[in-house]
């Protein structure tokens, strides 16, 4: 198999030299440059070990083929022939499958919907909510945004199961309500759409409340007070000072709740019905039930590029502004 | 700095029979809690005045001036403005603007947007609003900086905007809520002139609320001292000066020495007056006639006081002395002087020549003398 042609050790031979010839470089460069290699390393070797490096495992094995048979089950890339060659073995299939298969692309849209009316519910009620707490009086904004936290106390899985029982036919909801007379029979809302909001809502409300919370205190009060000044109205001052000044803040928070919940399972899973498929339900039973490790990364692959590409996008976007307005 | 070809108004509103005040304070008490912000304050500020509230911090001076702006509501009290009740109308209802200490700029809004604002409430049809922009922007001389965010101006240009932006809905009372006191000592001195020119030409009434009697005294018409939330004196700056009307403005405005003692003899428009400090009578002008025994306090400013080598023999009231301190000014130097009985007296020399420099130094022997009236009896 050898003699003809490449001389595959030679080559081996030179990548090695070029890579040593690199590191005594970049030893040298960090010996000059140690303190702020530090500083900007630390958080640089995180990522990378605990974003990047997971990141490349998943993408690697959504290029495998599955196979039963292998511990972990599924298929190497890699494989050194004899004579040094390496051997590539990508498989596209997976997310050939994704495109082709309706179910996927319809949970993914699903998925979308339900982050986009999520983050838009938690904006709704958050904004408000983060409202009081900034201008609440120092005594008891300590207390109230402590209330906001106090849940993560508890776990997030029993947090949900105690929903169910709220939320179920006999449940104190829908017994409050039959007894207030405001409905003549229990709402089916366990295993619907709803219950799903609701848990999406309730669960991800105080990652919209603290960007926001934060954003807001720091505003200057007198802002406000120059807006009444120039003949705004209090909601009109709202629309015009407050809500622009807070963007940071919605936009912190709002993606804060969407990316995650794009990515939901544990909540369609125990309060949705069975039309309400998320993506990351499919991911969980892809993984668990079907053992298909391939398609899942494939699966979880999409999720990150849909996720990730419009959040690029948008700081992208967010960016040129800002350069285009401090040139005028 | 009143330049009385260029003014609208009268020059003192205050003097002329018949005037009618254009903005009434009247009996308005404030309390936090239960500190009196401000305290059963009256007064009475006339058409196209610059009239300022000089005090201390927490003298209530700004909260005196956010009750007029409606962004405080007096416990008590009715502000009248123009013939109009205005205490119970919300801010965005009154025809009054406010310049924020802070600024208060808009930082999301560019500078022609942030002086549009208050505009585009009224409704302003679009010409007229970038028209009225174009003309404010003018005024306080930021004509290409429209297109400026906050952020990107300095400390002067943001104190201009924040001008033009309270100036441009034409209120018929502007606010300003220490005009200056963020900018360093050139730009304050300069910007003081400029603000009176704006304000001479556009015939706006401005109240002021400063901590800086300087200030106070180089752009007011009136200046109104507050001490513990009430007003102790309205004057113009002249006659804060010359005749304060107690012991706490004397000090408050400019330097001044203070003397303690007790009226000894009457004799006629003249008393004469005993101080243990200074060792001996002094006689002093004063207009009513006291009652022997009263104690009174006596101030001379420190420029009053003339200097002697030798004991001056045609003045009255003179007390010899050590130089204890000196401190060398440039147009002026000031000379603390410790008199035999242990009084202390500021005085100060001008240097009106190059070459004259002022030849006493610590511990030189010297005499000081003032006329009965370079100084004033106080009372209270």
């Amino acid at each position: 198999m050898n003699g003809s042609g490449f001389n595959w050790l030679g080559f081996w031979n030179l990548v090695f030299s070029a890579l040593v010839q690199r590191i005594g470089v970049l030893g040298r460069e960090l010996r000059q440059r140690r303190g702020r290699l530090v500083v900007a390393g630390i958080p640089m070797l995180w990522l990378g070990l605990f974003f990047l490096l997971p990141f490349l495992i998943v993408a690697r094995i959504s290029l495998t083929t599955i196979d039963p048979n292998a511990q972990p089950p599924y298929s190497s890339i890699v494989t050194f022939t004899q004579g040094w060659q390496l051997e590539l073995h990508f498989n596209l299939d997976n997310y050939r499958r994704l495109w082709q298969d309706g179910l996927y692309l319809s949970a993914y849209l699903n998925s979308l919907k339900t982050a986009a009316i999520s983050t838009l519910l938690c904006l709704m009620i958050g904004f408000p909510m983060a409202l009081g707490i900034a201008r609440a009086s120092t005594r008891w904004r300590l207390p109230l945004l402590t209330m906001v936290i106090v849940p993560f106390w508890t776990s997030f899985l029993i947090r949900i199961y105690a929903w169910i029982g709220l939320l179920k036919d006999q449940g104190p909801l829908n017994n409050l309500l039959l007894w207030l007379g405001v409905i003549d029979e229990p709402l089916h809302i366990l295993y619907t759409n709803t219950a799903v909001y609701i848990g999406i809502v309730y669960s991800y409300l105080p990652f919209m409340v603290l960007p926001l919370t934060a954003t807001l205190l720091k505003h200057d009060r007198s802002l406000l007070e120059a807006a009444f000044d120039l003949g705004c109205k209090p909601m009109r001052a709202f629309w015009r000072v407050t809500f622009p000044l807070a963007l940071p803040g919605v936009i912190a928070g709002s993606l804060l709740v969407f990316i995650p919940a794009v990515g939901e399972f544990v909540i369609p899973d125990l309060l949705g019905g069975p039309d309400s498929l998320m993506i990351g339900r499919v991911l969980w039973t892809e993984f668990f039930q079907s053992r298909d490790w391939p398609l899942a990364s494939a699966v979880a692959m999409a999720i990150l590029l849909l996720i990730v590409i419009p959040t690029l996008l948008f700081e992208h976007l967010q960016a040129r502004r800002g350069a285009q307005e401090a040139r005028r | 700095m009143a330049q009385p070809g260029r003014r609208q108004a009268p020059i003192e509103p205050w003097q002329q029979p018949g005037a009618q005040p254009f903005l009434r304070i009247c009996n308005v008490t404030k309390t936090f809690g239960q500190t009196y912000a401000v305290d059963d304050v009256s007064a009475e500020v006339y058409q196209g005045e610059f009239f300022s509230l000089l005090g201390g911090s927490g003298c209530g001076k700004s909260t005196l001036l956010r009750i007029l702006a409606g962004l405080e509501t007096p416990d008590r009290g009715r502000i009248v403005l123009g013939g109009e009740d205005i205490t119970d109308l919300p801010p965005y209802e009154r025809p009054v603007n406010m310049m924020f200490q802070s600024y208060a700029l808009f930082p999301h809004l560019n500078v022609a947007q942030n002086v549009a604002f208050g505009l585009h409430q009224e409704r302003m049809a679009r010409g007229e609003i970038a028209d009225r922009v174009a003309a404010m922007l003018d005024l306080v001389q930021l004509k290409d900086y429209g297109r400026r965010k906050p952020d990107q101006l300095s400390g002067g240009q943001r104190q201009r905007v924040a001008l033009a932006r309270a100036l441009a809905k034409q209120p018929k009372l502007l606010l300003l809520d220490e005009p200056l006191g963020a900018l360093d000592r050139k730009l304050r001195e300069q910007t003081q002139f400029e603000l009176v020119g704006i304000q001479e030409r556009i015939g706006i009434t401005f109240i002021t609320v400063t901590h800086d009697q300087e200030e106070a005294m180089t752009m007011s018409s009136r200046v109104a001292v507050m001490d513990a939330g009430r007003i102790v004196q309205v004057a113009t700056p002249a006659q804060l000066y010359e005749f304060p009307a107690n012991r706490f403005v004397a000090g408050f405005i400019g330097a001044v020495n203070l003397f303690d003692g007790r009226v000894s003899q009457q004799q006629g428009e003249d008393l004469v007056f005993h101080c243990e400090a200074l060792g001996g009578d002094f006689l002093m002008y004063h207009g009513d006639p006291l009652p022997i025994g009263t104690p009174v306090t006596v101030a001379v400013r420190p420029e009053k006081v003339s200097v002697h080598d030798t004991r001056p023999t045609d003045r009255r009231n003179a007390v010899h002395g050590k130089v204890v301190e000196i401190a060398y000014l440039g147009d002026v130097s000031i000379y603390h002087v410790a008199t035999d009985h242990g009084q202390v007296v500021r005085i100060q020399i001008t240097h009106e020549a190059r070459y004259s420099r002022p030849h006493y130094s610590w511990d030189d022997e010297l005499w000081l003398s003032w006329d009965p009236d370079d100084g004033v009896v106080l009372t209270a």
